[in-house]
């Protein structure tokens, strides 16, 4: 078993006193962000991203920065439950199906109850997934390493069209969200022949938009702004968690071992195949309802109805970073700003990281194991703390929110014409929450569309612009026949249904 | 009203030589496509599930936070962040807050006196500074 012997390797890198540190460091500023609103795992790892800058720099620094950047997204994603228990505000996308079951139950005063099922089932989607990359990306990579740039953009289409064909959003909306980010990827210098796109003469453009700029302002002021219209006051249930509740509902929670495994099975699927944790929460909370023996009283404050979605969307959360690791696609917003960080460090993301970067690699594997173990105990401990946070007042939370993007923007790349794109960012996130676009492809594009162009262009290069070059070889026209199935998959389940009805 | 997308047809469509322009241009038509079919979506959408855009109060609410943000933007390019960020916090606790002024110095000034120990000592990472940090020789 070589895996066992690398995840071995791995625990010895990450288990240093420094590691260890950051791991909480990393999950205890990850909750935070994840219970404010307007901060959430994508920007607030955006935000503090430049801060590694100087830490991924020292021998081995890569792997601490890593350490703490995805301990932060654990920490997001098992902060969401709380505010969407307590407060029936979720604070992440992904964290609205739990407030489904998980609000009525904190107003039947089962707080922590609903908590501790809530942190509990994070932790086993979250484990299962580790499993399965621990698994399965060794295999996934040395696959990948046999890729050249037609199977690449294979794998780019495959993963764009994903979002169209799997996303709640109408399609088409999907499509104009993800085009506007290929549009804002390619301004600046063209990647294959050095000539400036798009600038309009402009030299603040010249080094393109960066991609973290984007992602603060989308997903931070512009979330800022929504809260404020829908008010100012948070009002909450009471949390109060205590040895004897978390073993209570520990001795309760082997009864739905089924809906476990159902729903880690749907997130880790969901979160490899990039659909990400929010559809997965819903489908898994979908599923579990079906199948449950009382699944009408879904709705009303059952258990069962808080774990399906938490341990699908962990699951899900977690196994995006999969395809991260192994392939260079990221499947979330999350993962997709550590893959910009990755970069940044000097690592190439993709499979030779697994034979480069051993240690790397196997080093942020066996972090995922101990960080979400950090996570559960640091929520399960703290509760009360974060759900404080929230009494905050937001006229005085929000301006100070809306500094620290403005130094997160500012520090990416030194410069203040940044935070004007953030505010610019910020409104175009505004609007597009308002009219129902989609967020998360728009930054998958900003991110990957300068990779994709070229795995287009060198592919186009190498059968000087032959496009059946997608389709010779079986493994690429396997990759490219199924993402345009996804893609056209509204289109033929609206044709299915229309055969049905007639 | 949702009639949307009319923003995202800016006409943006140009082709800067044969090959560096190729997908650009390609998006760019994508994206012409898929706002024309969004518009038409948008207007034949049934009138009852047409919900208001936005509300004048609601929009009030948001442009007086929108305007402050851009005048901050502006004012970190000539002050610096930590003078702005004083006034910034300080504008939002006293004027949607309500709150009385010894509490708008305190809150203000602590946090950014936090965020100049976490960036600029702890973190190394220099910020824009202006005329008053210059005042203070903290440049």
């Amino acid at each position: 078993m070589d895996e066992i012997q690398s995840l071995m390797h791995g625990f010895g890198v990450a288990l240093t006193l420094k590691n260890l540190a950051l791991m909480f460091t990393g999950v205890i500023l990850g909750v935070i962000i994840g219970v404010l609103p307007g901060l959430g795992g994508a920007n607030g790892v955006a935000i503090l991203l430049p801060l590694t800058f100087g830490m991924a720099q020292t021998p081995g620094g890569a792997t601490s920065a890593i350490i703490l950047l995805s301990c932060i997204y654990w920490g997001a994603l098992f902060g969401g439950a709380i505010t969407s228990i307590l407060f029936n505000i979720p604070g992440e996308p992904w964290s609205v199906a739990t407030t489904f079951d998980g609000y009525p139950m904190a107003q039947q005063g089962e707080a922590g109850k609903a908590l501790t099922a809530a942190f509990t089932s994070s932790f086993i989607g979250a484990f299962v997934a580790v499993v399965v990359i621990t698994f399965l990306s060794p295999v996934v990579a040395s696959f990948a390493l046999e890729f050249g740039p037609p199977e690449f953009f294979a794998v780019y289409l495959l993963t764009f069209c994903a979002f169209i064909g799997t996303s709640k959003e109408p399609p088409f909306k999907t499509i104009a969200a993800m085009m506007l980010g290929f549009a804002l990827a390619a301004v600046g210098l063209d990647t294959v022949t050095g000539t400036l796109r798009l600038t309009f003469g402009s030299t603040h453009l010249l080094t393109g938009f960066d991609f973290l700029v984007a992602v603060i302002g989308l997903f931070g002021i512009g979330e800022i702004l929504l809260t404020l219209e829908e008010g100012l006051a948070f009002k909450g249930a009471q949390a109060k968690i205590n040895l004897r509740v978390v073993l209570d509902t520990w001795k309760e929670l082997p009864r739905y071992w089924l809906t476990s495994i159902r729903s880690s099975a749907v997130g880790c699927f969901m979160g490899i195949v990039p659909g990400g944790a929010t559809p997965a929460s819903f489908m898994s909370y979908g599923v579990a309802r079906r199948f449950s023996r009382d699944g009408d009283k879904f709705g009303s404050g059952k258990v069962e109805g808080v774990v399906a979605p938490e341990t699908a969307a962990h699951a899900a959360g977690t196994s995006a970073l999969l395809p991260m690791i192994t392939l260079g696609v990221p499947g979330s917003p999350t993962a997709a700003v550590l893959l910009g960080g990755l970069m940044i460090w000097g690592l190439q993301p993709g499979p030779l990281l697994f034979v480069e970067q051993k240690d790397f690699v196997w080093g942020l594997i066996a972090s995922m194991y101990l960080g979400n173990i950090a996570g559960l105990i640091v929520v399960l401990t703290c509760v009360p703390l974060f759900a404080a946070i929230l009494r905050v007042p937001f006229s005085v939370i929000a301006p100070i929110i809306m500094v620290i993007c403005a130094i997160g923007s500012f520090t990416v790349k030194n410069a203040i014409f940044d935070v004007w794109m953030m505010v610019v960012f910020g409104i175009l996130g505004y609007l597009f929450k308002k009219l129902q676009y989609p967020l998360a492809p728009l930054v998958l594009a900003i991110v990957l569309g300068d990779n994709a162009e070229s795995a287009f262009r060198q592919s186009m290069l190498m059968s000087q612009g032959e496009m059946g070059i997608f389709f010779s070889k079986k493994l690429v026209g396997f990759m490219t026949a199924l993402a345009l199935i996804l893609l056209f998959w509204p289109l033929i389940s609206w044709l299915i249904a229309r055969l049905r009805r007639v | 009203m949702i009639t949307d997308s009319v923003r995202l047809g800016f006409g943006w469509q140009e082709v800067h030589g044969p090959r560096p322009g190729y997908f650009p241009f390609y998006i760019g038509l994508i994206i012409c496509i898929a706002s024309l079919i969004n518009i038409v979506r948008a207007l034949r959408m049934a009138p009852d599930q047409n919900k208001t855009f936005v509300q004048v109060g609601q929009l009030k609410l948001v442009l007086t936070v929108l305007i402050p943000t851009a005048i901050y933007a502006a004012l970190v390019t000539w002050i610096g962040i930590y003078v702005s960020s004083v006034l910034f916090i300080g504008f939002f606790m006293r004027w949607l807050g309500k709150y009385p002024w010894w509490k708008v110095a305190a809150v203000s000034i602590v946090t950014v006196v936090v965020f100049y120990v976490v960036f600029e000592i702890w973190f190394k990472v220099p910020l824009p500074k202006g005329p008053v940090e210059s005042l203070l020789g903290l440049n």
